[in-house]
């Protein structure tokens, strides 16, 4: 860190702002803070990304305190500001949500609005500076600062995985077990192949919530690494300051495309995903 | 890639928002942004109510004014020529009580003739008698001559 003294270098510098503040076990069996890099690898499963899941709570939090504010004063009177740009977007998702998914749900709208929103804050991270708010934390005796919840693969995943299950909940409600499975053995090859079938299918259902993940993480830790890069200039020379300037500007107008893409794209992939599971074979002649 | 408990932890908090927001956040905002469409709806279709009503109103008003004042010449003209009947009514009327007066002085006149002729008669017959007898010395009795006094008056 600059305030102890020591010049970093540009590896350690990215390094450090890769790191996840960790909560967990160390291998002698007590529990606390990971201090390193090293440390953090050693401590498995049963550890927990403090950081992500404070910033991505709170961002969630955000969310539902501002929209709550709006729902409770919501009338069919004349609208104001605030409550114009709040329904905007409600209604936004509602016509996207129809338009993708035509069955009868009180559930998937809801589920639309909270990725839509909840991931576009957690990116919407990714355009504060990235050295501040960690040099912030160090000042303050937190080594390890990541504040784009969406940057760890574990946020991306853990939400996917909540689309997931809201994939499984839904193909057995429409479809029995019996037609869950039917579906996943018998296609797409006749009933004899249906061990190749199933492998087949199983892949094609854990991509799903896969390329969600891993299209949200490539996306924003993708972005991030690339601010960090362009931070690393600012201490090269003068002239490469400007230009750093200059790409960091250019590259955080091209990031508010990003991070509203990549969250209305998580939202969209959600709902046709479960429209999916909705559909009955003998509806649509499978 | 370091998999670790977040990911159950994030689970977790993406299925909490989603109850808190199908409980507290969409339900209000859908409902209230649906009521206020209808109310739009409404409030659009009552103008065009309006606007129709107020164009029929118009026409209604336009038809009741003309006949209004039609009707108002129409009596206008009917109290004119009535004014103008009782101005004449009593023009002749004048006319023929001026005559109807005239007449009457003329008959009391013709008639204040007579009956001042008639007297003048009488007296000069009176005077005619009472010079005759004074030249004739002798009373004439009245009574005695009548008849033929009557005559001279009647022939003066």
């Amino acid at each position: 860190m600059a305030e102890k003294g020591e010049a970093q270098t540009p590896t350690e510098y990215i390094a450090h702002h890769l790191t996840n503040l960790k909560f967990g076990q160390f291998p002698d069996g007590s529990w606390g803070f990971a201090s390193s890099a090293e440390e953090a690898g050693q401590m498995g499963f049963w550890s927990v990304h403090v950081d992500s899941l404070a910033w991505a709570v709170g961002l969630g939090l955000v969310f539902l305190l501002l929209f709550w504010l709006a729902a409770r004063r919501a009338t069919a009177g004349v609208p104001g500001m605030f409550q114009s740009a709040i329904e905007a977007i409600v209604e936004f998702v509602d016509t996207t949500t129809k338009d993708i998914f035509p069955h009868k749900n009180p559930w998937v709208a809801p589920m639309g609005l909270t990725i839509l929103i909840w991931v576009f804050l957690m990116n919407l991270m990714d355009l504060v500076p990235v050295a501040l708010v960690p040099w912030v934390f160090a000042r303050l005796g937190v080594d390890y600062m990541k504040i784009v919840p969406t940057t760890d693969i574990n946020v991306t995943l853990g939400i996917a995985l909540g689309v997931f299950l809201m994939i499984i909940y839904y193909s057995f409600k429409r479809k029995g077990p019996g037609g869950f499975l039917a579906e996943l053995a018998f296609h797409p090859f006749p009933k004899f192949a249906a061990p190749v079938n199933f492998i087949l299918e199983s892949v094609t259902l854990l991509a799903k919530p896969l390329s969600l993940a891993l299209r949200l993480f490539g996306n924003l830790y993708a972005g991030e690494m690339i601010f960090m890069l362009i931070a690393l200039l600012y201490t090269a020379s003068i002239a490469l300051f400007l230009l750093g300037g200059v790409l960091q500007i250019l590259w955080a107008l091209f990031h508010i495309l990003v991070i509203v893409l990549q969250a209305f794209i998580f939202m969209v992939l959600s709902t046709v995903y479960i429209a999916q599971a909705y559909e009955v074979p003998e509806e649509d002649g499978h | 890639m370091d998999i670790n408990f977040t990911l159950v932890g994030l689970t977790v908090a993406f299925v909490v928002f989603i109850l808190i927001c199908r409980a507290y956040v969409w339900p209000p905002l859908i409902n209230a942004m649906r009521a206020r469409q209808e109310r739009i709806a409404h409030g659009l279709e009552n103008a065009e109510k309006a606007e129709e009503a107020l164009a029929k109103s118009n026409a209604d008003a336009e038809v009741l004014l003309r006949d209004a004042r039609a009707e108002g010449q129409r009596i206008i003209e009917q109290a004119r020529a009535q004014a103008t009947m009782v101005v004449d009514d009593a023009k002749e009327q004048a006319r023929e009580e001026g005559e109807r007066r005239l007449t009457a002085a003329r008959a009391e006149i013709t008639q204040e003739i007579n009956r001042a002729r008639e007297s003048l008669r009488q007296e000069v017959a009176y005077l005619a008698v009472v010079g005759a007898s004074r030249i004739l010395s002798s009373e004439i009795d009245r009574r005695k001559h009548a008849a033929m006094l009557e005559n001279l008056v009647r022939e003066l």
